[in-house]
């Protein structure tokens, strides 16, 4: 057997840092970067008889997180605690949802191949990040900012199969914390985290295999990569007559291989149990609908309305909606053109990639790129303009039709302007067009490549085309 | 001046009518500490500066004809477990023995805007786990009423200050019974009120579930007049209730009316009573009987099991709240560690004596995975159990009546069982209000033969603290108080 005939089985816990004012169960603030120790107090650092006491906007964001990935949100939960010692957690303990999580059973759906592929999502628990260890060659400092900072986690049943399918739902969590505003999804600062449970199996067997968890990657890339290194180990292993172990593993980013960290004998008892300085979370409806109205259009909705107002392919709408911030941009620009479709494609092709995992403000001014779109549209510019435009653009801002005008830009459409042009280009350039009278098509590209250069590129080239064409053939 | 004979209120309007300045009640008390605390051991930590200057302001404001709380100008202590801003707050334990909280618990916090002058910190049992306050990881408190005696505790250095004259009341914690139990054994008053009516908020945390602070005194309206200053809502503890009686003194002095009051038969019967504590709580039935309340007789059934529950449970919350004595972040940290592994294992070896690490161990077993259904669930359900069957009882009875401890103070380093007592069953009357949650008072009943204080015990459903203290003050009215223990002799 080879390793096309195996497919990989994976689950993900998602942690969601949210970005609440204050701590999770003390007023201390939860700004990122800080300096170290600066936002703590007796609950955070555990002192002696330091009480927690819940922050509510942290229920909120996590109704907020269940009402969007279609969870149950449940009208009493709880708090229990994870005893375990490490500098990191001055009491000694993490608090969490254990048993009883306050949103359980929902689901996202996200593109995969042709179709679509719905991962279940088992429950969303609230919990308290830890602090940070910092090594130096004297020691080890501890900054306890982080202690107490509010996290989610969401745990998904194992049902996405390829690493493509684990990363976009990595990218539709993060746009769903985006768009509600619960976090602000950065990677490289932790906001995001992904712990992957892998197992594999024959295509077609429906028992899972024996699973490994690889903890804390943490971007998409590291997701993808650490999911294929693991799965080829995996399917290897099998393969060369050996068994999986379940463990616990690491993704090393330098070799791209994952390696162990413990087995399953070493695990921890946690000696988990309902934390008796809580009190158990209620949540009424009204609350639920409250928070329901709060929450603005996610990506399946816009995604929808997208495909019906301006037009666009299916690819398309997923494309622009699978990110908040690409999404409004596009919102914001396409009320400033009458040309949606050339708007899209502008982001598509040349803006996309600069709305990266951790982008938070627009690249290019969303009015300007409404009016460029226009230029094109009218045909004022043509394709090889508008992406010269546009460059510009990116470095400043400015009034890409101004602009046009300033630097005598326009397209010229103006057959008369063109003729003489035309006629000249075919002149110097017989060979070519004897090519492509003898059935060589692509040797036009020369006739008007001659004529697109005379113009300095101006010329409409659609139009050029024809003209060269009328001009040889009749 | 003598000041011993007076009870708070007393105390309140001598100083209102300047019978004596708080300046002359605090340097009083002191010279009773300098003259006792040599042998009778209550305090750790004396804060006698703190003290005057807090009597000097009191005397200026008064002068100046400002009206006060009636606790302004009178010294009391509190148990080294709640946190005072700046000065060091121990847990009798070496682990803690130079921690100085930079927070107030919210006990203190409220007293001293009441304007109580704090004498010191007083001895306890380490984190409050144990029975006779000898588990104190600097020294014994002895009993006031026989110095060769324990205190009781974990509160006994809160009940020997008292019952010493070393401070006019003092705050205890109780978990299990520990403001109850050496309020007992050294002839005072002391009050677990309804869970959360007090904020635990600063208050070291053993069992979370279970801690309450409790007001400790020499007379019953004393009582009820510190649960008065104390029993505030706090937003900042998450179990923190509302009280529902405006005033404790006033409920205690509504008319005794009929009230209905069981009596656990099987108690008095089962033979673990000693016959001089039997014959006290008989002659306190035969009193409230007198004087018209109803006695019916009940059955406990619950009680046998609360013992292994709360054991269980206090264990298992204490393991989780002992965690983060660690060595790291405050706290004694071994000079011998080298390794991470170390720095955990020699700090908490060094710093915590042998109790709390036995309640350690238990707590860790009782939570391990393997055994977190036998034991933990099972003893959360127990409680359960305990609770409806306290609710039962109280559907027919206002407050039932029972022993504080089967036997009275035992000698230093010797146990309930030297008098013919258990050792494990000695404070199981003490357990079901701390199980439900529910208010319970300690009530001095008489002296032994011997001379030994014994006490009852009134338990009533939630927020039922008025009813206690008027069925108490009935019986302290008609009794008088216990006479002062003697002078001690060095």
């Amino acid at each position: 057997m080879s390793i096309t005939d195996y497919e990989s089985v994976i689950g993900l816990e998602v942690h969601v840092e949210l970005n609440t004012t204050h701590k999770a169960f003390c007023e201390c603030s939860t700004t990122f970067g800080a300096p170290p120790n600066s936002q703590v107090c007796p609950v955070c650092l555990a002192m002696p008889g330091a009480l927690p006491v819940l922050n509510r906007e942290v229920v909120d964001f996590a109704i907020k997180a269940g009402i969007a990935t279609h969870c149950t949100i449940e009208p009493v939960s709880r708090f229990d605690r994870k005893n375990y010692f490490y500098p990191d957690l001055p009491k000694a303990y993490q608090t969490t949802q254990n048993d009883f999580p306050i949103c359980t059973n929902g689901y996202v759906d996200v593109a995969s191949g042709d179709g679509i592929r719905r991962i279940r999502i088992s429950q969303i628990h609230m919990e308290e990040d830890a602090g940070k260890l910092m090594h130096h060659s004297e020691g080890t400092e501890i900054d306890c900012n982080r202690c107490g900072v509010p996290l989610l986690e969401i745990v998904s049943e194992p049902d996405a199969r390829s690493a493509e399918e684990a990363v976009a739902y990595l990218r539709k969590l993060r746009a769903i914390v985006r768009y509600t505003g619960i976090s602000d999804g950065k990677m490289n600062e932790g906001s995001l985290r992904c712990d992957v449970n892998l197992s594999v199996r024959k295509k077609g067997e429906e028992a899972y295999g024996t699973r490994v968890e690889i903890k804390n990657i943490n971007s998409f890339n590291f997701v993808a990569r650490a999911i294929e290194s693991e799965f080829k180990r995996q399917v290897e292993l099998l393969e060369s007559g050996g068994t999986i172990v379940q463990e616990t593993r690491r993704f090393d980013e330098k070799t791209g291989q994952t390696y162990s960290m413990r087995t399953k004998e070493d695990a921890a008892d946690y000696r988990y149990f309902p934390d008796p300085d809580l009190v158990p979370v209620r949540v009424t409806k009204e609350e639920v609908e409250a928070i329901r109205k709060t929450i603005p259009r996610m990506a399946d909705e816009r995604k929808a309305s997208y495909m019906v107002t301006y037009q666009l392919t299916p690819y398309e709408a997923e494309r622009l909606t699978e990110d908040k911030e690409m999404s409004d941009f596009f919102e914001d620009a396409v009320a400033h053109t009458s040309y949606p479709k050339i708007l899209v494609n502008l982001i598509l092709a040349d803006i996309s990639p600069l709305f990266t995992e951790d982008t938070v403000e627009y690249p290019v001014n969303p009015v300007s790129l409404g009016a460029l779109s226009d230029l094109l549209g009218e045909d004022e510019i043509n394709s090889n303009t508008g992406r010269r435009i546009l460059k510009s653009l990116l470095e400043n801002d400015f009034d890409p039709k101004a602009y046009v005008e300033e630097h005598q830009l326009a397209q010229i459409n103006d057959r008369s302007v063109l003729e003489p042009i035309v006629q000249a280009a075919i002149a110097t350039n017989k060979r070519a067009v004897k090519d492509y009278l003898g059935g060589k098509e692509t040797a036009l590209r020369a006739v008007i490549g001659f004529a697109m250069k005379a113009t300095q590129g101006r010329a409409n080239p659609l139009l050029v085309e024809e003209m060269i064409h009328e001009a040889i053939v009749e | 001046m003598d000041y011993q004979s007076m009870q708070l209120h007393q105390l309140a309007d001598g100083l209102r009518a300047r019978d004596f300045s708080s300046r002359e009640l605090t340097e009083a008390v002191f010279s009773t500490i300098e003259r006792k605390e040599p042998v009778i051991g209550a305090y750790i930590t004396l804060t006698r500066d703190l003290a005057m200057r807090q009597a000097d302001r009191v005397d200026e404001l008064l002068s100046a004809g400002l009206a006060l709380p009636p606790l302004a100008g009178i010294p009391g202590a509190l148990k080294d477990n709640i946190a005072t801003s700046g000065i060091r707050t121990t847990n009798a334990s070496r682990m803690l023995a130079d921690f100085v909280p930079p927070y107030d618990a919210f006990v203190w916090r409220i007293l001293k805007q009441q304007e109580m002058v704090l004498t010191g910190k007083v001895n306890m049992d380490e984190f409050a786990m144990g029975h006779s306050t000898e588990t104190s990881a600097f020294h014994v408190t002895r009993n006031p009423y026989d110095t060769t005696r324990v205190p009781g505790g974990s509160s006994g250095g809160s009940a020997a200050a008292v019952a010493s004259g070393e401070a006019c009341f003092a705050l205890g914690t109780d978990t299990g019974g520990s403001v109850r139990q050496p309020a007992t054994l050294c002839g005072i008053v002391g009050m677990r009120p309804t869970f959360g009516l007090i904020s635990r908020r600063g208050v070291t945390s053993f069992s979370s579930s279970l801690d309450q602070v409790g007001p400790m005194t020499r007379s019953v309206r004393d009582n009820a007049l510190l649960l008065d200053a104390l029993a505030f809502f706090d937003r900042k503890d998450a179990q923190s209730v509302e009280r529902r009686s405006d005033s404790f003194v006033a409920a205690m002095e509504e008319p005794f009316g009929q009230p209905v009051i069981g009596w656990p038969q099987a108690y008095f019967e089962s033979g673990d009573l000693l016959d001089d504590v039997k014959h006290q709580l008989e002659k306190a039935r035969d009193f409230f009987e007198l004087i018209g309340a109803r006695i019916v007789p009940i059955d406990l059934e619950m009680l046998d099991a609360c013992m292994a529950a709360y054991y269980i449970l206090s264990s298992a919350e204490g393991y989780s709240n002992m965690n983060r004595y660690d060595g790291i972040h405050y706290g004694h940290r071994s000079d011998h560690a080298e390794t991470l592994e170390e720095i955990y294992t020699l700090s908490r070896s060094e710093g915590l004596g042998a109790e709390v690490k036995r309640r350690i161990l238990l707590g860790c077993f009782a939570l391990s995975s393997d055994n977190f259904d036998a034991f933990y669930m099972k003893a959360a359900k127990v409680r359960t159990m305990v609770v409806r069957e306290f609710e039962e009882v109280f559907r027919t009875c206002d407050a039932i009546l029972t022993p504080v401890t089967a036997t009275p103070a035992w000698h230093l380093g010797t146990h309930p069982e030297e008098l013919g007592g258990n050792k494990y069953s000695n404070d199981r009357f003490t357990l079901p209000p701390s199980l439900t949650g529910m208010p319970a008072l300690a009530v001095p009943a008489g002296l032994t033969d011997a001379g030994l204080p014994v006490g009852m015990q009134l338990i009533g459903p939630r927020f039922s603290e008025g009813t206690l203290y008027r069925l108490a003050a009935a019986y302290e009215d008609a009794h008088g108080l216990l006479p002062l223990p003697g002078e001690v002799k060095a």
